[in-house]
């Protein structure tokens, strides 16, 4: 028998641990790339940016430009050793445009100064011969040409067309969602750092640590072993560090290689926004054929992409896009067909939630049109065509929802603040009110955790346990501000029963974990949480074995616990039992490794079980708006997330509010406005708006659901909790929908497409006085 | 180039900067105090507020020489050796950050704000913060941290 442990460790899992770097960040000590310091002739490096949409690049000049003072080298495409191809999951995306350029702020050739001022002015000095060709810059000129990124996806089930024409009524329509810049606050930022031989050291804000070291290696034509990857942490990334990184790191390490000096490129914010991708706008075309209950019976749609001029990342994005355009329901006959339309814009990447907003938009917009069309509550015909528990229950790509708790996450929402009752104020105010009208509409989530592409969903890790007792931990994932180096932390200490503040991480290297995924998707703390588990378990079985020959009792004894490790009544600290091990020399050190269990995905054929378990949630929101000025606000957000047994609900908590307030940004104030040259007219803060502390609801209560353990076997049974909340913000497009509704008595569906500016509320306004009049 | 002379978190400091030396360069470039961080290059973001004779300065939008003679306290000079200023603690407590990019700056621009508000109501907070952006919170946590660390000033 055994000891009860006397104390519960501080920080293991289940409590609110505060962010590992709090006290460095209050105080200004936590280190950006850009505040470490450098090495003595360490140069600076600037962009030159394309002016043109698209062009020929008939030549670069670089003599005035390397004649200016302090300049060191400077580099176009031509000037690449290896392979100018960064591409993440197609080929032949170049890091420096080669011979066209395909963006306004595509770069094109980059400088090496001593100074970043020096940098800045040579590059104005570099000569570029353009022949301008004729842009295509839309999605509906994309489509009439037929120009794509990547081969068109499909979804289907059952036989669509009957289905369409049997159903008793039918409605089409169109919707669209804008893009949204990621707006992270620190901006795109690598350092490259040449070593002995070949040796390449990248220090990167990046998602990809593993992304940007293949992409310089390809830069440079060297093995994956000369080039070393370290990011300690970001300044926000939200997707926008995944794939875009590779462009700065490559870029820094190709001057880096040409000059045999550390090289560092920072990119000015309006440069920032100008050159790298963004989360893609979506036109969505639908058909849709119901019951007069509101049952859909058959669906058409058409998910329509800007991709922008490479594929990057668009491929998957259509793919989650395509799996979220069920969210809650279940569609008996269904075809999704998604385009990546290729334009003369900068290509579109990631972006928290990956599609999986957009699919839902879509999905939304037709729930929306149902309804008004029948004259019934929004949650009426969504609860009529939620996916049911036994039946009804498989997605249109052929997975069996299992985990479905949505009715019971929209029932604790209402419990909690009283639809009926809100909605009867709601009236009561319209009502009383001829120019000021209020909106209310819910939202339900379901989001897929796991990467769509099967082989990403593996994870590494390293610990090592050190002769005080002290654990160093590292893993694949990155600190981009959302709590996962905590999170890992407080698993690892869990595992050794042992405080937290006793766990060290260090900063992701690939020189420590390799071949890593990005950290993306949500899945951080559920991969890399399990593969540092995965580790820990096995330097605790050898301990074990130390610990039970000391006391001379089985292994299976042994009991860590409360800093100690027990055998019965006997014990010994955690940090002697480490030092014993290492004089009877065993190793306290192991790498550990996960895969996601049972998923599995054909893209081709559009069939499998691409996610381990869905997240759910679910919102209402309350916006007023004026309908003689357009003018919006978001007056209250309650907001219900799933987050299974979280591993630190104060971490959650803000991950739900933030990603809800993100979501808001997308869908109302965050407008991207290209010229008819194909020009970012909001490429800075002074005309690209997001949320501000006076933006977000004044009434803003998040619950995270209790007793919801994840019934799949994930780490401690928490669920990923990154991107699913953003996806409640939609809750606020329903809303303004609902508020314009009420000019027509609610019977005729508003056209009302996101972001939802002011200029497009008014003309939604104007457009539903004119039709119910 | 010229020279200013300035007191930075209670120390004299001498520099030579170029004229056009913004001065969150010379307290980042020259003086090494990098928890003021820059954003966005256009004084919008408030990532890089210090505060200047007491009052709260977006730090790349006043020139280094315009600082001569000044008193500058950045967010390296605002705890008291291991002590947190008690906005430094209640930002901590009350997880009012995530990446923390913006969070010397949040502090900063709290503090003085505190300062000015004897009594700090919410949308005092939500006002006075509209020069500072956090792109990870949601502003949620930051509030109650303002509102708390306010209270914690006042004792």
């Amino acid at each position: 028998m055994t000891a009860a442990p006397a104390h519960r460790i501080k920080g293991g899992v289940q409590s609110p641990v505060r962010h590992e770097s709090a006290i460095g960040h209050v105080t200004g000590s936590a280190l950006y790339l850009d505040d470490v310091p450098t090495v003595p002739g360490t140069l600076e490096a600037a962009l030159v940016l394309s002016p043109h949409a698209h062009a020929r690049i008939a030549s670069v000049d670089f003599a005035r430009a390397l004649a200016a003072p302090g300049v060191r080298a400077a580099i176009a495409a031509g000037d690449i050793p290896g392979r100018n191809d960064i591409a993440p999951i197609l080929k032949g995306e170049p890091a420096l445009a080669d011979g066209v350029a395909e963006y306004v702020g595509h770069p094109v050739a980059a400088i090496a100064a001593d100074t970043l001022d020096q940098a800045r002015a040579a590059a104005k000095r570099v000569e570029i011969a353009y022949e301008v060709l004729p842009p295509v810059l839309t999605i509906e000129e994309a489509l009439e040409r037929g120009l794509l990124v990547a081969p068109e996806q499909k979804i289907e089930r059952g036989d669509v067309g009957p289905a369409l024409d049997a159903a008793p009524l039918r409605l089409a329509g169109e919707a669209r969602c804008g893009g949204q810049d990621h707006f992270y606050l620190e901006g795109q930022i690598a350092l490259a750092v040449p070593g002995e031989e070949r040796d390449m050291q990248v220090f990167s804000s990046t998602q990809h640590p593993t992304e940007v070291q293949h992409g310089v290696a390809h830069l440079l034509g060297l093995p994956f072993n000369a080039v070393t990857v370290d990011v300690r942490r970001m300044g926000g990334a939200f997707g926008g560090k995944e794939s875009q990184a590779t462009i700065i790191a490559g870029i820094a390490a190709l001057l880096a290689w040409k000059t045999r000096r550390p090289v560092k490129l920072r990119l000015a914010r309006d440069d920032d926004m100008q050159a790298t991708g963004k989360r893609h706008p979506f036109l969505i075309r639908y058909e849709v054929g119901f019951d007069p209950e509101g049952r859909i019976q058959a669906l058409d749609m058409l998910y329509a992409a800007n991709a922008g001029n490479v594929a990057d990342l668009s491929p998957a994005v259509i793919a989650r896009a395509l799996c979220h355009a069920d969210n809650c329901y279940f569609l008996p006959n269904v075809r999704l067909r998604g385009l990546a339309c290729k334009t003369n814009t900068v290509s579109n990447t990631a972006f928290r939630g990956f599609g999986g907003p957009q699919g839902m938009f879509g999905i939304e917009a037709v729930i929306d049109a149902v309804a008004r069309h029948l004259r019934l509550p929004l949650e009426t015909v969504r609860q009529r065509n939620f996916y049911g528990i036994g039946r009804n229950d498989t997605t249109p790509y052929g997975m069996k929802v299992e985990d479905n708790i949505i009715e019971r996450v929209m029932a604790e929402l209402d419990g909690a603040v009283d639809l009926a009752r809100w909605r009867s104020e709601i009236d009561a105010f319209n009502r009383a009110n001829p120019v000021v009208k209020k909106g209310l509409a819910t939202m339900p989530v379901k989001f897929g955790i796991s990467f769509n592409l099967t082989t990403l969903n593996q994870a590494g890790a390293l610990v090592h346990v050190y002769t005080d007792g002290s654990v160093h931990l590292n893993h694949g994932g990155t600190e981009m501000g959302q709590g996962l180096f905590v999170k890992i932390a407080q698993v690892v200490a869990e595992a050794f029963q042992i405080d937290v503040e006793h766990v060290r991480v260090s900063a992701t290297s690939t020189g420590k974990v390799p071949n890593t995924s990005a950290t993306a998707a949500s899945s951080g703390t559920d991969m890399n949480g399990m593969a540092a588990l995965d580790a820990a378990g096995r330097i605790k079985a050898r301990m074990a074995e130390v610990a039970a020959a000391h006391f001379g009792v089985p292994a299976g004894e042994i009991v860590f616990a409360d800093n100690r490790v027990f055998a019965g009544n006997k014990s010994l600290a955690f940090a002697e039992l480490a030092e014993m091990c290492w004089r009877r020399r065993v190793s306290l050190s192991s790498t550990g490794y996960y895969r996601t269990p049972k998923i599995h995905w054909d893209g081709q054929a559009g069939k499998g079980r691409p996610f381990y378990y869905f997240v759910y949630g679910a919102a209402a929101c309350e916006v007023a708006i004026d309908t003689l000025t357009g003018e919006m606000r978001t007056l209250r957000a309650e907001l219900v997330q799933d987050c299974g047994r979280s591993i630190n609900p104060a971490i959650d908590l803000g991950q739900t509010e933030g990603a809800f307030v993100q979501g808001l940004g997308w869908l109302t104030t965050e407008e991207l406005w290209w010229d008819r040259a194909g020009r970012l007219g909001t490429h800075g803060p002074s005309t690209y708006k997001i949320p501000g502390s006076r933006d977000v609801p004044p009434v803003f209560n998040v619950r995270l659901l209790p007793d919801a353990p994840n019934r799949e076997d994930t780490v401690f049974r928490s669920k990923a909790i990154g991107e699913p909340p953003l996806m409640l913000a939609i809750a606020v497009w329903l809303a303004a929908r609902d508020a314009v509704a009420s000019l027509g008595d609610h019977r005729l569906a508003p056209k009302l497409d996101a972001p939802m500016t002011p200029e497009r509320i008014l003309a939604a306004v104007d457009d539903m006085k004119a039709r119910s009049a | 180039m010229p020279t200013v002379n300035l007191t930075v978190n209670g120390k004299a400091v001498s520099a030579n900067v170029e004229a056009r030396t913004l001065l969150v360069n010379l307290l980042r470039e020259q003086l090494g105090l990098t928890g003021t961080h820059v954003g966005c290059d256009t004084s919008q973001c408030g990532a890089c507020v210090v505060h200047v004779d007491g009052k709260s300065v977006k730090a790349c939008t006043l020139l280094a020489v315009q600082a001569n003679g000044s008193k500058v306290t950045t967010i390296e000079g605002l705890a008291s050796g291991d002590k947190l200023h008690p906005m430094q603690e209640a930002f901590r407590e009350h997880h009012g950050l995530q990446c923390g990019f913006c969070t010397p700056g949040m502090v900063m621009s709290a503090v003085c704000l505190a300062q000015n508000h004897p009594n700090l109501t919410e949308k005092d907070v939500r006002e006075g913060l509209e020069g500072n952006l956090c792109r990870c919170t949601g502003y949620h946590n930051i509030v109650q941290a303002v509102l708390a660390g306010a209270q914690a000033m006042r004792r």
